[in-house]
């Protein structure tokens, strides 16, 4: 017995004092492995009498739980260091820049055009389309703006090459050829927006030749002119997000419409800053009027029967006086500083109910 | 157009001040632009005698003045004007003021020496002429202390409106005071319309040779004075003329042009000594005549355009401009006054050719009143005589006269069903009626017969815009259009809706998004197979903007020069837009382009960053067509495309037949006529070739997921180096069979160990089974078939 008590004093002081978990288990396949020491003596018990056995049995268990007991220990211990010392070797400076991220952004007029269409869209619109490259007839003469008319002069038209008929088509002055086309195509009721590309030959702080218009067309029952008041109010004030807008309609002149009104739109100049809301001051963001009875006959509505209104709107202007973009000129610049600031993240889609600000940026 | 207050209250007799009117006019419709108030500006300068003036001590050229101000102990002012001396009264501005022609404020100064508290001023430095020889001189007895600009009468505030083009009415101070007038702001004065009785017959006479072209020319009235004497202009009207812009030349040229702008009423005058013959001609230009104009410029006329000449040949562009040769001198002292109505399209046809613009141009072609020629014709004569003098001859007119009398029916309900304001009958009447239109009683409305000054009006809608513009567009009624749907209808249509989502997919990838011009220049629409004649502008802003563009490529790899010159190399961009195929509306095509410039990431420690190349194009472009519902399992890659793109690296995703997007690197010629230094690639989608997704309703195919254990095996083929991955993996694909889950090419490899012309293509694939675990059996089954097939299709043998 006393040898057995040695041998675990033996035993239990070396797995004490490995070093590693490697001869750790080296110690422990010596001991209690098929071959180590321990098991061997345990074989050796078969070869015993049954009660010489018993009795020897039981110290060697002691021995071999002893012996297992003292692994697990130093096992546990040496991992532990073991865990300690990988972690302390991957330890690193997490002040280092991060992988570079590949952030873009969307262009302030497409989030605009997105922020109409939203609200319009509440109103009961639906957006419409037609082409750049328009013939005179629909952008002049179907509008009521014949040939000689000062009007049409004031346009600053593009023309293209005249075609073998001597007829040249011309790039779109405003949005408003497509009242026309809707109205070719569609029975009323209508309310749509054309939210599209137009074209002026003028080129300078103020004027691109090529800007974004938004013109709308409502034609409907019992549609007057107050309707065109409530709409374009309730849209500036949405647009803008302030509830208490000034909107003033003044009398002005567009052959397609008959009355013609311009809209203004209230705001501050103090201290330097333009500010949208209630003010001593006011912005012309629109233009707007009862659609001319002689539009609606060109288009081949009774207009003893139909009446309705029509707007037209710069979207560049609303999205340069709400999100304070201050030249014109830059929106087409494609500068990736300036897309940077003043663009928009791509998944802060705006809606009525999340809200129209752009908050995301 | 311009007016003065004093102007404008010769017409309107009116309590209400300045502001009030100003702020008045536009809710007429007649949008102030600019108001000056030249007291205002010069309020700070005044009347100054000098009491002294000696040589400046250190200063050759400068004076020191003891200056009387008027209220005060004098003050000492150093001077460099030549002209400044004792006794002489001039113009005073103290220290603080501001004095606009230096755009200064005056401060209190020591000028080598010597205090100055102020400055003796020159016209210039007022800004009220160019005059700069000296300091300005009054006259001995002008008042010490008081305005400077009252005593010189520029205290009459400069009004300027912007007429809109059917408002030829208030092209005349007139017109302006009585819609003034009719909206409360006053009482509308008369003017005297009677004839004049001439004291003898007109040496001249009109003759209408218009030969079935009579409408050119409805109305025309002369009137000839003889002994009139030409010289400067009475003050009151130089001045005015003056404020509104107008340099004053003489009597007779400056009282057409008063009566042009004060009664919209333009005129001609002829100095009758230079008429040849005894008649005027009123007739259509013969091609090749020449007309030499009062501009001092020489135009050569089409045959049509309408001219009075005499038997000399052209002596008036009617309603455009007068001619050089039998123009008003300062001798004149015989002369006849044209009043007329041309037709307005003729008239701005012929100026519009001639690029030749005027003030009775402009009123001309926006229609005159229709009746002027008979009631200026008394009032200009008075005007002639009362500053002139001579005598006036019987009026000669000729011309059927114009049609201008109509009735348009305005029903009791009309402006209440098209205005939403309610406006009883009597108040209509009487707007209408201020406005100078004849109003009679009719069944269920009235009759109104709008005045001659009034040809825009076409319609009762024009009459409801009369009366509610005089009312007050702010009494308009506010009303929300009727709502139909409680929940709002999406407002998109599927195809509009998808260019949203793929705008949002591109912008997710990094890609910023842009938006350029629709045209560019000829070089760059002939690069991009543009640049066809029917898309060419006649009229472009510059060359640079001259076609429309056949692709959005070029205008990005502008846009990527631009910044790589502002030291941004790695640029990412797309735009959705029009291009432009033909003039018809079908040939419009929407695109969708992206471009990436030079490495992915910035040189940084990660090693993130590499060079683009063509499958980042790709991939953009694979994005794309996901984000437009393309299922991309049915999209093939082939190889080609169009030439802009590197030859060897260029590729398009088709459908079918269809084209859906082509892709590539930026062929290396076309990046270096950009200017481009890093290696650029790029993407097109056809997006109206990119067909919707078919929709089958919101809900998803059931989801059927395998509880069996997926299987991954990997395939190492030797192919020749000419087939491509593409033709590998569909062979693969196609081996494989339904389970098939997933397949990655992972690894290429081309080297002297494989033999020339042979490369290693490595793929794993995954099976899914979706009834029973896989046996081996069953795994090396589907092995062999996938090396058979990529054995005949693609000539592929396992690497050993």
């Amino acid at each position: 017995m006393q040898d057995l008590d040695r041998l675990k004093s033996e035993l239990v002081a070396s797995i004490e004092a490995a070093d590693t978990l490697e001869a750790l288990e080296a110690l422990r396949v010596s001991v209690l492995g098929k071959k180590g020491r321990v098991s061997l003596m345990m074989r050796e018990l078969g070869g015993m009498a049954p009660e010489e056995r018993k009795t020897a049995g039981q110290a060697l268990n002691l021995v071999k739980d002893a012996v297992a007991a003292a692994i697990d220990i130093r096992n546990a211990a040496l991992s532990s260091a073991a865990l300690d010392a990988r972690l302390a070797a991957e330890a690193i400076d997490v002040s280092l820049p991060v992988r570079p991220e590949t952030e873009a952004r969307l262009h302030p007029l497409s989030r605009t055009i997105e922020e109409v269409v939203a609200i319009f869209a509440e109103m009961g619109f639906s957006v419409a389309e037609g082409p750049d490259i328009e013939s005179d007839y629909y952008n002049f003469t179907a509008l009521n703006i014949p040939e000689e008319h000062p009007a049409r002069q004031e346009h600053d038209t593009f023309y293209l090459s005249p075609d073998s008929d001597g007829r040249r088509k011309v790039l779109r002055t405003h949005t408003s050829p497509v009242q026309i086309r809707t109205m070719e195509a569609a029975e009323p009721p209508i309310r749509i927006i054309v939210p599209g590309r137009t074209y002026r030959s003028d080129h300078d702080a103020t004027h691109s030749p090529m800007f974004h218009q938004c013109e709308g067309l409502v034609i409907g029952d019992g549609i007057h002119m107050g309707h065109l008041k409530g709409c374009l109010i309730d849209f500036c004030r949405a647009f803008f997000g302030v509830d208490d807008l000034p909107v003033r309609f003044r009398p002005s002149y567009f052959p397609f419409t008959e009355p013609s009104a311009e809209v203004d739109i209230g705001c501050t100049r103090d201290g330097g800053g333009l500010k949208i809301g209630m003010g001593d001051d006011w912005l012309e963001i629109l233009g707007s009027g009862m659609v001319n009875p002689r539009v609606l006959a060109n288009c081949g509505y009774d207009p003893e029967k139909y009446q309705g209104f029509a707007f037209g709107m710069g979207i560049e202007r609303i999205a340069m006086l709400k999100y304070g973009i201050p030249d014109l000129r830059t929106f087409y610049d494609s500068d990736l500083r300036w897309m940077r600031h003043y663009g928009f993240l791509p998944f802060d889609a705006p809606s009525v109910h999340a809200g129209l600000a752009g908050g995301g940026v | 157009m311009k007016f003065t207050r004093g102007w404008l209250l010769d017409h309107l007799e009116t309590d209400h001040a300045l502001d009030e009117i100003l702020d008045a006019l536009p809710m007429l419709g007649l949008e102030v632009e600019s108001i000056d108030d030249p007291a205002k500006r010069l309020a700070a300068f005044t009347i100054a005698e000098v009491m002294s003036a000696e040589q400046h001590p250190d200063a050759d050229r400068l004076r020191v003045c003891m200056v009387n101000t008027g209220s005060g102990d004098p003050v000492q002012v150093v001077c460099g004007a030549p002209n400044a001396r004792a006794g002489m009264k001039g113009v005073f501005a103290p220290a603080g003021s501001y004095v606009p022609g230096i755009d200064l404020v005056l401060k209190a100064g020591n000028i080598r020496g010597q205090d100055s508290n102020g400055m003796l001023c020159s016209e210039r430095e007022m800004m009220i002429s160019d005059e700069h020889d000296g300091i300005i001189e009054l006259a001995a007895d002008a008042p010490v202390g008081e305005s400077f600009a009252a005593y010189v009468g520029l205290d009459d505030p400069v009004i300027e409106i912007a007429i809109t083009p059917n408002r030829a009415d208030c092209l005349g101070v007139r017109g302006v005071a009585r819609d003034l007038a009719a909206a409360g702001y006053g009482t509308l004065k008369p003017v005297d319309t009677s004839a004049h009785e001439g004291s003898f017959e007109s040496p001249l006479r009109w003759s209408i040779d218009l030969d079935g072209a009579e409408h050119l020319a409805p109305l025309v009235t002369g009137i000839a004075f003889h002994g009139v004497k030409n010289g400067p202009s009475p003050d009151w009207m130089a001045r005015r003329l003056e404020a509104i812009g107008q340099r004053p030349i003489s009597a007779l040229v400056d009282i057409t042009n008063y009566v042009m702008f004060d009664l919209g009423r333009p005129l001609h005058a002829f100095d009758i000594a230079k008429i040849e013959g005894d008649s005027l001609f009123i007739r259509q230009a013969k091609g090749g005549e020449q007309f030499h104009a009062l501009n001092e410029k020489t135009y050569d006329l089409d045959a049509g355009m309408l001219v009075i000449g005499d038997d000399h040949g052209v002596d008036d562009l009617a309603g455009v401009m007068g001619g050089e040769r039998t123009g008003i001198s300062d001798s004149t002292n015989e002369m006849f006054m044209e009043i007329a109505v041309f037709d307005p399209i003729s008239i701005a046809t012929t100026g519009r050719k001639l690029n030749l613009n005027s003030d009775a141009r402009y009123r001309f072609e926006r229609g005159l009143d229709s009746e002027s020629p008979h009631w200026a014709a008394g009032h200009v004569a008075r005007l002639v005589l009362e500053i002139c003098g001579g005598e006036a001859s019987m009026p000669v007119t000729a011309g059927p006269g114009v049609d201008w009398q109509r009735s348009i029916f305005l029903s009791s309900n009309k402006v209440e069903s098209l205005s939403g304001m309610i406006i009883d009958a009597a108040e209509q009447q009487h707007i209408l009626e201020a406005l100078g239109f004849t109003v009679s009683a009719a069944d269920g409305g009235v009759n109104v017969e709008p005045p001659t000054w009034r040809g825009d009006i076409d319609g009762a809608a024009d009459l409801v815009e009369e009366i509610a513009r005089i009312r007050g567009f702010d009494h308009l009624p506010m009303a929300h259009l009727p709502r139909g749907d409680v929940v709002a209808k999406p407002s998109l249509s599927p195809a509009q809706a998808r260019l949203f989502r793929l705008r949002r997919a591109l912008a997710g990838r990094g890609l910023m998004e842009a938006v350029t011009f629709s045209f560019l220049s000829e070089d760059d629409a002939a690069r991009f197979d543009g640049g066809a004649e029917n898309l060419k502008l006649v009229n472009p802003i510059s060359a640079d903007l001259s076609v429309m563009r056949p692709s959005i490529l070029p205008n990005l790899l502008a846009a990527t020069v631009r910044n790589q010159d502002r030291g941004e190399a790695d640029a990412a961009m797309f735009e959705v837009g029009p291009v432009f195929l033909g003039d018809a509306p079908e040939d419009q095509r929407t695109a969708a382009t992206g471009i990436r410039h030079g490495n992915m990431a910035p040189r940084e420690w990660h090693g993130s960053g590499r060079q683009i190349d063509v499958f980042d194009a790709r991939a953009d472009a694979e994005a794309a067509l996901a984000a437009l519902g393309v299922k991309l399992g049915a999209v093939q890659v082939q190889s080609g495309g169009a030439g802009w793109f590197h030859p060897g690296r260029r590729g398009q995703l088709v459908q079918g037949r269809t084209v859906l997007a082509s892709f590539g690197e930026i062929h290396p010629e076309i990046a270096d006529a950009y200017g481009l230094r890093g290696r650029i690639a790029g993407f097109e989608i056809h997006i109206d070739d990119v067909p919707m997704p078919k929709s089958k309703g919101p809900a998803r195919a059931l989801l059927s997921l395998s509880v069996y254990q997926p299987v991954t095996r990997d395939f190492a083929f030797i192919v020749d180096s000419g087939v491509t991955a593409g033709d590998l993996l569909k062979a693969v694909k196609s081996g494989a069979g339904p389970l098939l889950t997933d397949m990655q090419l992972f690894d290429l490899y081309e080297g002297a160990n494989i033999g020339d012309g042979k490369k290693s293509v490595a793929v794993s694939i995954t099976l899914t089974p979706t009834k029973a675990t896989l046996t081996e059996e069953e795994i090396e089954k589907i092995s062999a078939e996938i090396v058979k097939i990529a054995g005949k299709n693609c000539g592929a043998t396992l690497r050993g």
